[in-house]
């Protein structure tokens, strides 16, 4: 949207004081993200920028930090552990919440609303309730401090986000393929693997990230929920930036912006396939 | 069941109600045969589609039975019926290609991998798309779209072929060329097929018989010639071509003719197709072509004098809109042939037709 040759004062100035406006909201939401990057090159162990640093002086950066996570024993436990807990728990979260969207986008399905506000509350629900009342039911039948419980706990967080994006997948699809599918002989089985599921295959894989993302991120769950063997990696830097103040943390949060950075791409080519494959339908 | 189904296809006293009250379908009896090409034409709402998708097992029969080549269907899923189908927006699968498209009824049949390109092929040359096998459904037109929709129906050789207005999204020119397509494809591979339609000249043009739905029933079925030319009821001929519709009662009957007096005045002679007998209410149905425009003397037994109103030319024939009986919407065509009659506006003319092309019919549709 360039300006046109034709305006005025006025507008000139909203054209660039709103620019400017949009680059102080991103400067906003982004700096204390970005702020921590440089600071885990730190060759100090501090959480602040060392004279030299700001000189840009070579020795005043080091890897150390990041030497650190893969040397440290609980770092170590806190990746494997948060890896296999979100790896389960997106399968749990995807299978059920893909099933749950296709059953919810039938159109005579009965209690639509009330059965989709069950299946998203614990995406509204303050999360330390949602913490609180797993650990007090998990507790009595003995799910407590294993990884079961906890994969079960990340599972239902996830699975309001795989509802939500499969289920907005499924408003653009076209039933009469299914109904297609059928009258060419193949069975409901068949045209589910063959028709349905690569045509939901985008919004799948996007629930299925955030998914993963929201396991990967949790925190709250996991204070009440994880014994110390079942430690992840936020649980490990909470516990760091309380006990152990090293800039090991400030390390593992720049590896972990880089996860969600790639995570996030990938979503973003997933969605742009997506629309490719409408707009060729729509043509 | 005792009597046994010797159609191709029958429908026996099927009933269809969607909320448990009204009959969508009412009492639906049809017999179609092998090899035949059945339309099933009617206003939108009339039911035509519904027995189209209990054929194809998408809808449950409330009522009745269904038989497909001698057994009952009513019981058996979509997928084990074996009927292709082609649907109004083609419900081609995106994300395959035109090749793969076609060979999926094949794969699900687990037909060898050698004969299913070969018949792949061989579908998609039949409907002249050689060369398309490995593009998108999205990269083709709607014309080829629907191509590709009526092989992959066919590519299996079902026992019946189903086409829910498949022409009805294609801009007129494409949709008279696939209809001559599709047409020519069922006189070749002899294949039994269901085609519902609300457009009367498409299925005019394609149809071996036609059911005229109406309401939920058959209004009637007949050869596409018999349907526009001998219309058993007043909606039949209204819904088929262009028709005048004239009211009147029943003044005398006298074998296969009868005498009507109109509303507006006037006595003619019509042939009694549908009437109750003396005194009842009937409506005179006479297409615009059979209209003679000053007959000789003595030439119909129906004459009568009447105003032009409006002249539209048309090329092939003009169009004239005349006021006879006090009803101004009655409608001559006049063929442009040597020495036709040139008429102005608000000329008198006498107009004639004989009592063979006048049918006198139930007086139930007025409007």
């Amino acid at each position: 949207m360039a300006l046109p040759p034709y305006a005025g004062a006025g507008e000139r100035a909203w054209y660039y004081g709103f620019r400017f406006f949009c680059g102080l909201v991103f400067l906003f939401l982004i700096a204390p993200i970005l702020i921590i990057v440089p600071l885990s090159f730190n060759a100090e162990p501090y959480f602040t920028f060392t004279p030299g640093m700001l000189s840009l002086s070579p020795d005043a950066f080091s890897l150390r930090w990041y030497e650190d996570i893969f040397r440290n024993e609980q770092w170590i436990q806190a990746v494997q552990n948060s890896v296999i807990i979100g790896v389960s728990a997106t399968i749990i979260a995807t299978a059920l919440g893909t099933l749950a969207a296709l059953g919810l986008s039938r159109p005579f399905m009965p209690f639509r609303t009330v059965i989709m506000g069950l299946l998203i509350s614990p995406m509204i629900v303050p999360i330390i309730i949602s913490a609180a009342g797993m650990y007090f039911f998990y507790s009595n039948v003995g799910l407590a401090q294993t990884y079961p419980g906890l994969i079960l706990a990340h599972a239902a967080l996830g699975t309001p986000f795989v509802v939500i994006t499969v289920t907005a997948t499924l408003v653009g699809f076209d039933h009469s393929l299914t109904r297609a599918s059928a009258s060419l002989g193949a069975s409901p089985p068949t045209t589910f693997f063959k028709v349905i599921v690569p045509l939901i295959l985008p919004g799948v894989i996007s629930g299925g990230l955030f998914a993963f993302i929201t396991s990967f991120d949790e925190v709250v769950a996991v204070l009440f929920l994880s014994g110390p063997a079942q430690t992840t990696i936020p649980r490990q830097m909470w516990s760091g930036i309380r006990e152990q103040i090293s800039p090991t943390i400030l390390a593992v949060a720049t590896v972990l912006i880089c996860v969600s950075i790639a995570l996030l791409a990938t979503l973003e080519l997933l969605r742009r396939r997506n629309e490719r494959m409408r707009g060729i339908r729509a043509a | 069941m005792a009597n046994s189904i010797e159609a191709y296809v029958s429908f026996r006293e099927v009933q269809k109600s969607y909320d448990g009250e009204t009959l969508v379908v009412k009492n639906l009896n049809l017999d179609i045969e092998k090899g035949e090409f059945i339309t099933m034409l009617g206003p939108s709402g009339s039911g035509k589609t519904t027995c189209l998708m209990m054929l194809a097992g998408f809808e449950p029969a409330t009522h009745g039975e269904i038989y497909l080549d001698g057994n009952p269907i009513n019981n058996v899923p979509p997928h084990k019926r074996d009927i292709g189908m082609v649907f109004q927006n083609y419900a081609l699968f995106p994300h395959m290609t035109v090749a793969e498209n076609l060979a999926f009824p094949l794969q699900v049949r687990k037909a060898p991998k050698e004969e299913t390109t070969q018949r792949v092929n061989r579908a998609l040359d039949m409907v002249q798309l050689g060369g398309f096998g490995g593009r998108r459904p999205g990269q083709l037109s709607g014309g080829q779209q629907q191509r590709v929709a009526v092989a992959r129906a066919l590519v299996f050789d079902p026992k019946l072929v189903l086409m829910d207005e498949p022409l009805g999204a294609l801009d007129k020119n494409l949709r008279e060329q696939m209809q001559y397509e599709i047409k020519h494809i069922h006189e070749n591979l002899e294949v039994t097929v269901v085609y519902v339609t609300h457009d009367q000249s498409e299925a005019l043009t394609m149809s071996n018989r036609i059911a005229v739905f109406d309401d939920g029933v058959i209004q009637q079925l007949a050869a596409p010639d018999v349907l526009y030319e001998k219309p058993d009821n007043a909606f039949v001929a209204s819904f088929i071509g262009e028709n005048n519709r004239l009211f009147g009662q029943v003044r005398g009957v006298n074998g296969s003719g009868c005498t009507v007096e109109l509303e507006g005045g006037g006595e003619v002679q019509a042939l009694a197709v549908n009437i109750d007998g003396q005194g009842t209410e009937t409506t005179l149905s006479l297409r615009p072509e059979r209209v003679v425009i000053n007959p000789t003397n003595g030439s119909v037994p129906n004459v009568f004098d009447a105003r032009v109103e409006e002249l539209i030319y048309l090329g092939d024939h003009v169009r004239t809109r005349v006021n006879l009986c006090g009803h101004d919407d009655f409608i001559v065509k006049v063929p442009n042939a040597a020495g036709h009659a040139h008429l102005k506006p608000g000329e008198q003319v006498k107009v004639g037709w004989m009592a063979e092309d006048c049918r006198a019919l139930d007086a139930s549709v007025r409007t």
